[in-house]
C-alpha cells in the first residue's frame, strides 16, 4: 500500500484513519500540500480553505481519540463544486456576477458533510452556472486535464474531476444537469455518479435547471462514490422534490459487484448511443468492456431508444427555459454584483440590465436569451411545449428498454478530451459532448461513468451505466464489477497510467 | 423554421434584462439562429397525441409541519448585498421618471 496519503482511495484512507494509523490532520495536510504543488498547473480550485479544513481535521482527531463513534468517512477530505453554497466560504458558481459573495447558509449536502466530519478543502472550478462541457466558460480561467494540461477536463464540473484525478482530493461533489458529473469523469479517467433525480437534496444548489439538476459524487473508485452518495443522499424536507424513501444499499451493492460476478444481470446496449460521431478508440474500449461483462455472466442485449436522437434538441430548449427563470434572481439587488448604467436614469430595471450585461459571460447570455425566446409569446408551443413532449417520448423509451434489461450502457462521451479552445467558438459542437448523458437527466434516471481504458490517443474513455429511477444500487453493482475486471487486466487503476504532473516546490 | 434576426435578439435580450453591446448582438444573432434551427426539430415528433412532461418523476404536493424555524440570519444576508441601510436592502428607484 502506498505511503502517499493522496494516492489511496477514500475507503482505504477511512480505514487507516479508523485504525489510528494516520490522523486526519496528516491526511488533510498531505492534500493541501498536493494542492499547493499542482494548482499552478491544474487550476481545479477557485478557493482553498486551508484553515477550516485543518480545524475540522483536528476536531475529528480529538473526537476519535476521545473514543467517540464517528461517521466512517470522518476525517477524509473533500472538495465541493462552487455551485453549492457554503456558509462563510465564497461561492461564485464560476460567475463574475457572484464574485466575492459569501453565502449566509449551507446547502443540505454541505451540512451532512460537515456533520460527518469531512474537512472541506475548498471550492472547485466550473463552467459559469454549470453551463458548459469544458469548464472554459468559467469566469476565473481554465482548469487543465491532469492527463494532458493542454486539454479540457470536461464540464461543467471540470474542477471537481481534475481535483480528484490529480490527487488533490480523494472525494469531490459535482452536479449533473446534462452530464456535468459523468462527462468530466470520462475525460479525466475518474468515476462520477448522477443519482436518481431527488436522491440527493438540491437545497443550497445554485439552480441551473430545476427539473434536471442533481448533485452527486466525484471519486476515483466506484466504492468511494457509493460511500459518498450514502452520506449526501436521502430525504430532505427542505427540497420538495426530494424522494421521501430510504436510499437503496449502495455500499453493499458496490461490495457485491466487486466480486466480479454478474450472473443473471441483463445489460442493454443502446443502439442510438454508438456509431456515427463516436471516436473509434472510444467504441473499441466500450466493446471490450462489454466482452468483460459478458464473461462475468451478464447477458448482453441490444435495445433501441429511437427518440434519444431528439434528446439534445429537447434539452437545449428545456434547460435554457428553466435557466432563464432561475437566473432572473441575479438582478443586482440582493447579492453579488451591482452595475449602474453609465448614462441615463438609474432605475432598478436599468441597473438589472447593466449588471447582467457585465456580470454574465457569453454562454450564460446565449442560453438565457435562447430560453427567454423559447418561452416567449408565439413560440412557446412550438419550442418549449414540443420539447416537453419529447421528454415524454424519451421516458417511454427508457421504460421499454428497462423492461428488457436491468441496466443500460453506452460510452459516456463520444470523444476523449479535446484541446482547450478547440470548440469554444462553436456552441453546437460543444453541446454534442453531452449527447449520451442528457437522456438520463430528461428522464430522472441515475447514471454512472467509470474509466474503460485509453483511446488511440492515449486519453481516458468513459463507460456509462444507466439504471431505472430509484435503482441506483444497480449502477454500483455493475460499475464495481466492471472496475474490478478492468483493473485486473490493467494490473491497477487506470489513473496509475497518467503522466506525473510537474509539481511546484 | 424561423430565423432569428438581430432585431429579434435585441428584443428578447430586453425581455431578459441583459444589456448587449452591438458586437455581442451581431455574434449572438448568428449563433442563436443556428441553435434555434437545430433544436426546432423537436416539433417533428411532438404530435398532438403525446402528453407533455414537465418533471422527471411523478410528484405530489408536500407540506412541512407548521412549526416555526429560525430564518437565515438577516445581518449575514445584508452583509452580502450590494447595498444595505437600516436593516434593509438599499435599491435604486423602482420606477422610471415617466411612470
Amino acid at each position: 500500500m502506498s505511503d502517499d496519503l493522496t494516492r489511496i482511495s477514500a475507503a482505504a484512507l477511512a480505514d487507516r484513519l479508523q485504525a489510528g494509523e494516520v490522523s486526519s490532520v496528516e491526511a488533510t495536510r498531505a492534500h493541501l500540500d498536493r494542492i499547493a504543488a499542482v494548482e499552478p498547473a491544474v487550476h481545479a480550485f477557485l478557493h482553498v480553505s486551508d484553515e477550516d479544513a485543518l480545524a475540522t481535521a483536528a476536531d475529528v482527531d480529538a473526537r476519535r481519540a476521545a473514543g467517540e463513534t464517528l461517521h466512517p468517512l470522518a476525517g477524509v477530505p473533500i472538495a465541493v463544486k462552487d455551485v453549492v453554497v457554503t456558509r462563510g466560504v465564497p461561492t461564485t458558481a464560476g460567475s463574475k456576477i457572484l464574485e466575492g459573495w459569501v453565502p449566509p447558509y449551507d446547502a443540505t449536502l454541505v451540512e451532512r458533510i460537515k456533520a460527518a466530519g469531512l474537512p472541506i478543502l475548498g471550492k472547485t472550478n466550473m463552467d459559469e452556472f454549470a453551463m458548459g462541457s469544458s469548464t472554459e466558460h468559467s469566469a476565473y480561467g481554465n482548469t487543465h486535464n491532469p492527463w494532458d494540461l493542454e486539454r479540457i477536463p470536461g464540464g461543467s464540473g471540470g474542477g471537481s474531476a481534475a481535483a480528484v484525478g490529480a490527487y488533490e482530493a480523494p472525494l469531490a461533489i459535482g452536479t449533473d444537469t446534462g452530464g456535468s458529473i459523468r462527462q468530466p469523469a470520462a475525460v479525466t479517467g475518474t468515476v462520477g455518479v448522477k443519482p436518481t433525480y431527488g436522491s440527493v437534496s438540491r437545497y443550497g444548489l445554485i439552480a441551473l435547471a430545476s427539473s434536471l439538476d442533481q448533485a452527486g459524487p466525484v471519486t476515483r473508485t466506484v466504492l468511494d462514490s457509493a460511500l459518498l452518495h450514502e452520506l449526501i443522499g436521502g430525504h430532505d424536507p427542505r427540497d420538495s422534490t426530494s424522494i421521501a424513501e430510504p436510499l437503496p444499499d449502495l455500499v453493499g451493492a458496490a461490495r457485491l459487484g466487486a466480486n466480479g460476478d454478474l450472473s443473471g444481470v441483463r445489460v442493454g446496449v443502446i443502439t442510438e448511443l454508438q456509431g456515427e460521431g463516436y471516436q473509434a478508440g472510444v467504441l473499441a474500449r466500450f466493446h471490450e468492456s462489454l466482452g468483460l461483462l459478458e464473461r462475468a455472466g451478464a447477458e448482453i442485449v441490444e435495445v433501441s431508444c429511437p427518440h434519444f436522437t431528439y434528446a439534445l434538441a429537447a434539452y437545449y430548449l428545456i434547460l435554457p427555459a428553466e435557466a432563464s427563470s432561475n437566473l432572473a434572481k441575479f438582478d443586482g439587488m440582493r447579492f453579488g454584483l451591482r452595475v449602474e448604467p453609465s448614462e441615463g436614469p438609474v432605475t432598478a430595471e436599468r441597473v438589472m440590465a447593466a449588471t447582467r450585461g457585465q456580470g454574465f459571460g457569453d454562454e450564460v447570455k446565449r442560453r438565457i436569451i435562447l430560453g427567454t425566446y423559447a418561452l416567449s409569446a408565439g413560440y412557446y408551443d412550438a419550442y418549449y411545449g414540443s420539447a416537453q413532449k419529447v421528454r415524454t417520448l424519451i421516458q417511454r423509451d427508457f421504460s421499454a428498454a428497462f423492461a428488457q434489461a436491468d441496466v443500460l450502457v453506452s460510452p459516456t462521451a463520444p470523444t476523449t478530451a479535446f484541446k482547450l479552445g478547440e470548440k469554444l467558438d462553436d456552441p453546437l459542437a460543444m453541446y454534442l459532448n453531452d449527447v449520451a448523458t442528457i437522456p438520463a437527466n430528461l428522464a430522472g434516471v441515475p447514471g454512472l461513468s467509470l474509466p474503460a481504458g485509453l483511446s488511440d490517443d492515449g486519453l481516458p474513455v468513459g463507460f456509462q451505466v444507466l439504471a431505472p429511477a430509484k435503482a441506483d444500487d444497480r449502477l454500483y453493482r455493475v460499475g464495481a464489477a466492471l472496475e474490478a475486471l478492468l483493473e485486473n487486466e490493467w494490473g491497477g487503476p487506470l489513473l496509475a497510467q497518467a503522466p506525473e504532473l510537474e509539481v511546484a516546490r | 423554421m424561423s430565423t432569428l434576426s438581430r432585431d429579434e435578439v435585441a428584443r428578447v435580450a430586453g425581455l431578459a434584462r441583459i444589456d448587449l453591446t452591438p458586437d455581442e448582438l451581431d455574434r449572438l444573432a448568428g449563433e442563436l439562429d443556428v441553435i434555434v434551427e437545430s433544436v426546432a426539430r423537436v416539433s417533428e415528433i411532438a404530435t398532438p397525441d403525446v402528453p407533455a412532461t414537465s418533471h422527471p418523476l411523478p410528484l405530489t404536493n408536500v407540506f412541512r409541519a407548521d412549526v416555526p424555524e429560525p430564518p437565515v440570519d438577516r445581518d449575514a444576508v445584508l452583509a452580502a448585498a450590494p447595498a444595505a441601510r437600516d436593516g434593509k436592502f438599499l435599491v435604486p428607484q423602482i420606477l422610471g421618471e415617466d411612470a
